[in-house]
C-alpha cells in the first residue's frame, strides 16, 4: 500500500515536473494566464474608478477575475498535448489516474502562481480592507483546490472535442457555481472579519467540494482520457 | 394506443377540474390554479433529468449505444418540461411576488439545472465521433449533475425563499383542501404519465433505428 | 512462450465499416506484416491494438506461457512507433527517455537512458532540444521511446519512412532483436519491406476484407 502510493506520488511527481521544465522553457500557458489576469484586474479597476466598494463587490470582483483567468490559463494543460500529439506516448506510458494527479498538481501550482502576482495587485489597486487575513488565505486555497480538481478533468474533455475555443468556460460555468458562490461569501466573511468558527460552514462546503470533486473525477478520467 | 387515449381523457378530465372542481387558494386567488401544472411540470423535468442520469452511468458500464440515445432523449425532454416550468413559474411569481425573477432557491436550482443541460448539448455538438460523443457527455453529465445538492445547501443561506411553502410542502402535512388535492394527485400522476408515454415512444423509435441499420 | 491472438477484430467509424473479423496468431519469434492500400485501416488496426482505440467487436490477447496479460497492463508489454505519436519537442532527447522511464515507474537511471540513445545512433544529440531534430531522427528516438520497457510486442507503424540506409539497418537489427525474445507487428505500403520482414503476412482491402497469405 506504502510503496504502491509512493510509486504513484513519484510518477506524477515526473509529468509535474516534465510539465513545469516545458512550461518554462516555452511559456506556452503561464504568459497567457497572467496577462489575462492583468487584464481583467486592470479593467475591474477602472471601472470602479475612485469609488467606494463594499466588502460583497470586492469578493464578487476577486472571484470573477480568479474564474475568467483560470479558465483561460488552464485549459491548456491537456490542450497542448492533444495538439502536439505527444497524447499516444503518454497514454501508452502510465495510468489515468496518475495523468490526472500529474495535471491537477501542475495546474494547482500554475494557479497559485497567478494568484500569488495577482492579489497582492489587487489589494495594490483596489485596496480593500481585510478584517481576517488568514481567512482569507485558507478560502483563496480551498477555492483554488475545487477549481483545480474541476478543470482538470474539465479541460481534458474540451482537450477531444472539435472545437476546442470558448468551451470550457461553458462547461465549467455550471458546475463550478456552488464553488464560486460559497467562495464569494467565504471572501466576503474574511474581508468583513468574521472568524474561522463563523464561517466554518464555508470552509466545509469548500472542502467537501474539492473532496467530492476529485474522488468522481479520478473515477471517471478513464473514460476520458481512451480514445 | 389505449395509453394514449386514456392519458387523453385523463389530462381532460384534469384540465377541466382545475378549473371548475379545485377551489381557489386561501391568499393566493384564482392565480394559485397554476400550481396544477406547474409542480407537474418541474417534477417531470426532474424525473427525465434523473433518468438520463441513471442513463448515463449504464452508458459508461456497458457502453452500448442505445443507452447515450436515451441519455440525450431525457435530457432534451428534462430541459421542455423545465423550461415550461420556469414560465409556468416566472408567471405565477409575478402575479403574486410582484416580479418574474427574484434567485429564489428553487429557481437558481432550476435556472442552473438548465445551464447544464445547456452545456451539456453544447459538448455533444461539439464532438463528431459518435462513440466519444457518448463516453464525453455522458461522464459530463455525471459531473454536473453531482453538484446539484450543493446548490440545494448553499442557496437557502444566501436567498430567502418565497416559494408558497405553506400550501406546497413537503416535510410538514398539506395543508390543501380536499378537492384540491385530488386534482393536484391526478394532475401529477397525468402528467407522469404523459412523460412515460413520450419515453415509451422514443424507446421505439430507437429500437426500430437499432434494427434499419442491422438490415443495411 | 509468448501468443498473440487477434480475434475476429472489426472497426467501424459511425456506422461505416473500416475492416471486419480479422483472425490472426502469432508467436514469439514471428513478424506480422500488415499491408494495403492507403485508407484501407493499417494504422487504425495498429492502434487498436495498442489499445489507443476500442474495436466495434472483436478481442486481442496477449498470453505469456498460457496466462492471459489483463487489458490494463498492457502498455507495460508494449512498444508502439507511429507517424501519429512525438515526443516532447521542448525536452531534449535525453530528458524525454527519462521523463517516460520515471512516468513508467521503472527504476532505471541515465546510463540506461544514454545506452538506449547510443542504439539508436543519436549519442551525439542527446542534448539538444528534439524540436531541432530532422523528421528521421524524431524517427530513431521514438524507437529507443518504444525499446525502453524492453516489450514483449513492439507494433511498428511504418518503421522505414523518413530513414536514410543507415536508419533502414537499424531497423532490421531492432527487428531481428526484438524477435529473439517477442514478436513484432508491422505495417507497411512498402513491397520490399513485406518480403523482408514478413513471416506472416495480413492484407487489407479498401472494402474492409482481409487476406492472409
Amino acid at each position: 500500500m506504502v510503496t504502491r502510493f509512493l510509486s504513484w506520488t513519484r510518477q506524477a511527481g515526473a509529468l509535474l515536473n516534465k510539465d513545469f521544465k516545458a512550461e518554462f522553457r516555452t511559456k506556452y500557458a503561464l504568459n497567457s494566464f497572467l496577462m489575462f489576469a492583468v487584464t481583467t484586474l486592470v479593467i475591474v479597476s477602472f471601472a470602479v474608478g475612485p469609488y467606494y466598494l463594499d466588502p460583497v463587490m470586492h469578493a464578487s470582483f476577486i472571484w470573477i477575475i480568479i474564474f475568467f483567468s483560470a479558465m483561460a490559463g488552464l485549459a491548456r494543460a491537456f490542450i497542448k498535448e492533444q495538439e502536439r500529439g505527444t497524447v499516444y506516448a503518454l497514454k501508452l506510458s502510465t495510468t489515468p489516474e496518475i495523468i490526472y494527479l500529474g495535471k491537477f498538481c501542475f495546474n494547482l501550482l500554475l494557479l497559485l502562481l497567478v494568484l500569488l502576482v495577482i492579489i497582492p495587485f489587487y489589494f495594490f489597486f483596489l485596496s480593500p480592507s481585510v478584517g481576517n487575513p488568514l481567512l482569507l488565505v485558507v478560502v483563496l486555497l480551498l477555492g483554488s483546490l475545487g477549481l483545480t480538481g474541476t478543470t482538470t478533468i474539465l479541460s481534458a474533455i474540451v482537450s477531444k472535442a472539435n472545437v476546442k475555443g470558448n468551451l470550457l468556460p461553458v462547461l465549467a460555468f455550471p458546475v463550478l457555481l456552488p464553488l464560486l458562490i460559497t467562495s464569494i461569501n467565504g471572501t466576503r466573511l474574511a474581508l468583513e472579519g468574521y472568524t474561522f468558527g463563523e464561517a466554518s460552514s464555508e470552509l466545509r462546503v469548500l472542502s467537501s467540494f474539492f473532496v467530492i470533486m476529485t474522488t468522481v473525477s479520478l473515477l471517471l478520467f478513464n473514460y476520458v482520457w481512451e480514445d | 394506443m389505449f395509453w394514449k387515449v386514456f392519458l387523453g381523457i385523463w389530462m381532460s378530465l384534469v384540465i377541466i377540474a382545475s378549473f371548475l372542481y379545485a377551489p381557489p387558494a386561501l391568499g393566493l386567488g384564482e392565480v394559485s390554479r397554476i400550481i396544477y401544472y406547474h409542480v407537474p411540470l418541474a417534477w417531470v423535468a426532474v424525473l427525465a433529468y434523473m433518468v438520463s442520469m441513471i442513463n448515463a452511468i449504464k452508458y459508461l458500464r456497458t457502453s452500448s449505444i442505445e443507452y447515450d440515445y436515451r441519455t440525450s432523449f431525457n435530457a432534451e425532454v428534462g430541459t421542455i418540461f423545465a423550461l415550461l416550468a420556469t414560465v409556468t413559474g416566472a408567471i405565477f411569481a409575478n402575479a403574486t411576488w410582484g416580479t418574474y425573477w427574484n434567485w429564489d432557491p428553487r429557481q437558481t436550482s432550476i435556472f442552473v439545472l438548465l445551464l447544464i443541460y445547456g452545456s451539456y448539448f453544447a459538448l455533444r455538438s461539439a464532438i463528431d465521433d459518435r462513440e466519444q460523443k457518448a463516453r464525453l457527455s455522458s461522464v459530463y453529465a455525471i459531473i454536473a449533475f453531482i453538484t446539484v445538492p450543493f446548490l440545494v445547501f448553499i442557496i437557502p443561506r444566501i436567498y430567502a425563499s418565497l416559494h408558497p411553502d405553506p400550501i406546497v410542502n413537503i416535510e410538514g402535512r398539506l395543508q390543501m383542501d380536499a378537492r384540491m388535492l385530488q386534482v393536484f394527485i391526478s394532475s401529477l400522476a397525468g402528467f407522469t404519465g404523459i412523460y412515460f408515454w413520450i419515453y415509451n415512444l422514443q424507446n421505439r423509435i430507437i429500437n426500430l433505428k437499432g434494427k434499419i441499420k442491422g438490415r443495411l | 512462450m509468448l501468443l498473440i491472438e487477434l480475434q475476429k477484430i472489426t472497426k467501424d467509424y459511425n456506422g461505416h465499416i473500416i475492416f471486419s473479423d480479422i483472425c490472426e496468431t502469432l508467436r514469439e519469434g514471428s513478424c506480422l506484416v500488415i499491408t494495403g492500400p492507403n485508407g484501407s485501416g493499417k494504422t487504425t488496426l495498429l492502434k487498436i491494438l495498442a489499445g489507443l482505440i476500442r474495436p466495434a467487436s472483436g478481442k486481442f490477447t496477449i498470453s505469456v506461457d498460457g496466462t492471459l496479460l489483463a487489458d490494463e497492463n498492457r502498455k507495460d508489454y508494449l512498444g508502439f512507433v507511429s507517424p501519429d505519436l512525438y515526443l516532447y519537442e521542448e525536452l531534449t532527447a535525453l530528458e524525454n527517455l527519462e521523463f517516460f522511464v520515471k512516468v513508467r515507474g521503472l527504476a532505471e537511471s541515465e546510463e540506461y537512458c544514454l545506452k538506449l540513445l547510443k542504439k539508436v545512433q543519436l549519442d551525439k544529440w542527446g542534448g539538444s532540444l528534439v524540436g531541432t531534430y530532422s523528421t528521421g531522427m524524431k524517427q530513431r528516438l521514438k524507437f529507443a521511446y518504444a525499446l525502453l520497457h524492453q516489450p514483449l510486442l513492439l507494433l511498428l507503424d511504418e518503421p522505414g519512412a523518413n530513414l536514410d540506409e543507415e536508419g533502414q539497418a537499424l531497423v532490421q537489427e531492432i527487428i531481428s532483436q526484438q524477435k529473439e525474445t517477442g514478436a513484432v507487428i508491422l505495417s507497411t505500403n512498402d513491397p520490399a519491406e513485406v518480403a523482408r520482414y514478413g513471416d506472416q503476412v495480413l492484407k487489407l482491402d479498401e472494402a474492409g476484407r482481409c487476406f492472409i497469405k
